[in-house]
């Protein structure tokens, strides 16, 4: 580290025991400070814009579940670079891991000339029958549909308000569509 | 996702953010659980076993090199666990009980290889000794488990699996006290198997667990 940096080092130490403290005005100035610090790591890792958005946000809610872990007689900077590499290598694996299962299919989104071919896709589903299968759906996926398609939540704040992490909350999501199409419409996807 | 979005998760976790008891240092709670389980493993001992036989057949070096192999793997394993729980310390404090794991590897090949000459494939009291590793790991396990988690790992499996060799080894040590006759080839061998055993199992808790919880 240079003199700069250590000195950076030793003001953001002393914001996180702060913050450890409860302070939280140290706390909001110390995640400002060192945003573009974790999104440079990060940026390291992911070269698409978008998706280094959400890992620094992901790395901002660890960073949050984990300050307890910080030890203010240690240097700063080490602790959160560990734990923003850490979160995006496991992006990156995750991202990976849904791309080698996915493929493009243009033609899944055509309909048919058929109306009865149609039929399952356009069948009229009631708002009470919509809030039925919601309130039926296994915990998690309940949970995953009220934050952010009822309440209208984005994922970082469903993630920050439930403590789970945004993949999660995305695979919960993911399966909760999946369930309510399976039970509204019959259909096997 | 944009900036803005990013800035008011800043302010949304600043706003609730609640004052947090600090961990104490990894070596200082390893310290205490291993002080612990020692008072009670020392009671167990004294309380349930015969010390005369143990200490007659302690009398063997090779199996005090054995012995010594075991305990020190497990310490420095439950040692290392703590380490690697946090998210500065280095991955290589999962190298730490490597070498006392080697010893009590050599010691105990050794040891199968003079048991094989004189007992062959004789079962001994193998079924006993899994047993026993298996039972005095499960709660050994959940109690150094439970104080890992305080740490919220990033990576969990190895932490769980550092902490599964190291109660597993602790646990093959009390054995010793417990299992105050000659060992068979077999013996040995099982008790390999059910430290594995336990490495694997905690592994697995902690995936499903992390699953579960979404981290």
């Amino acid at each position: 580290m240079t003199a700069d940096e250590t000195g950076a080092d030793r003001a953001w130490s002393r914001l996180m025991a702060a913050a450890q403290d409860g302070d939280r005005k140290a706390y909001e100035t110390l995640l400002r400070e060192a945003l573009p610090y974790i999104r440079s790591v990060v940026r390291g890792l992911h070269g698409r814009p978008e998706r280094a958005d959400e890992v620094t946000q992901d790395v901002l809610l660890t960073v949050h579940r984990m300050r307890h872990t910080y030890d203010p007689a240690r240097p700063f900077r080490p602790w959160l670079a560990a734990i923003a590499r850490r979160r995006a290598i496991d992006a990156l694996r995750r991202w990976r891991r849904t791309e080698s299962h996915e493929v493009v299919d243009e033609y899944a989104y055509e309909t048919f000339a058929d109306a009865a071919a149609n039929r399952h896709a356009e069948m009229p589903t009631t708002a009470e029958g919509l809030r039925a299968a919601i309130a039926n759906l296994p915990a998690q996926q309940r949970e995953a549909v009220q934050l952010l398609k009822v309440r209208g939540m984005s994922l970082a704040e469903a993630s920050a308000e439930t403590g789970k992490s945004i993949a999660a909350l995305k695979v919960n999501m993911h399966r909760a569509v999946k369930t309510l199409r399976r039970r509204l419409t019959g259909e096997e996807s | 996702m944009t900036d803005d979005e990013t800035m008011r998760l800043i302010e949304a976790l600043a706003a609730k953010a609640q004052p947090v008891k600090r961990l104490r240092p990894p070596a200082l709670r390893a310290a205490l659980w291993l002080v612990a389980v020692g008072i009670l493993i020392a009671l167990a001992i004294g309380s349930f076993t015969d010390l005369t036989l143990s200490l007659r057949r302690f009398q063997d070096v090779r199996l005090d090199w054995e012995m010594a192999g075991m305990l020190l793997t497990g310490i420095l394993a439950v040692i290392a666990a703590f380490h690697l729980s946090l998210p500065d310390r280095s991955a290589a404090w999962a190298l730490l009980p490597l070498p006392t794991l080697a010893l009590w590897l050599a010691a105990m090949g050794y040891n199968c290889y003079r048991h094989w000459f004189t007992d062959g494939w004789a079962l001994g009291s193998s079924w006993d000794c899994l047993k026993f590793i298996v039972g005095v790991s499960v709660p050994l396990g959940a109690s150094l488990l439970y104080l890992l988690h305080r740490s919220a790992p990033l990576a969990p499996l190895r932490v769980a699996a550092m902490g599964g060799l190291g109660v597993a080894s602790i646990a093959a040590f009390a054995l010793q006290f417990f299992h105050p006759f000659e060992v068979t080839f077999l013996d040995l061998g099982t008790q390999v198997i059910a430290v594995g055993l336990v490495v694997v199992a905690t592994s697995v808790y902690e995936r499903m667990t992390a699953a579960k919880a979404g981290r």
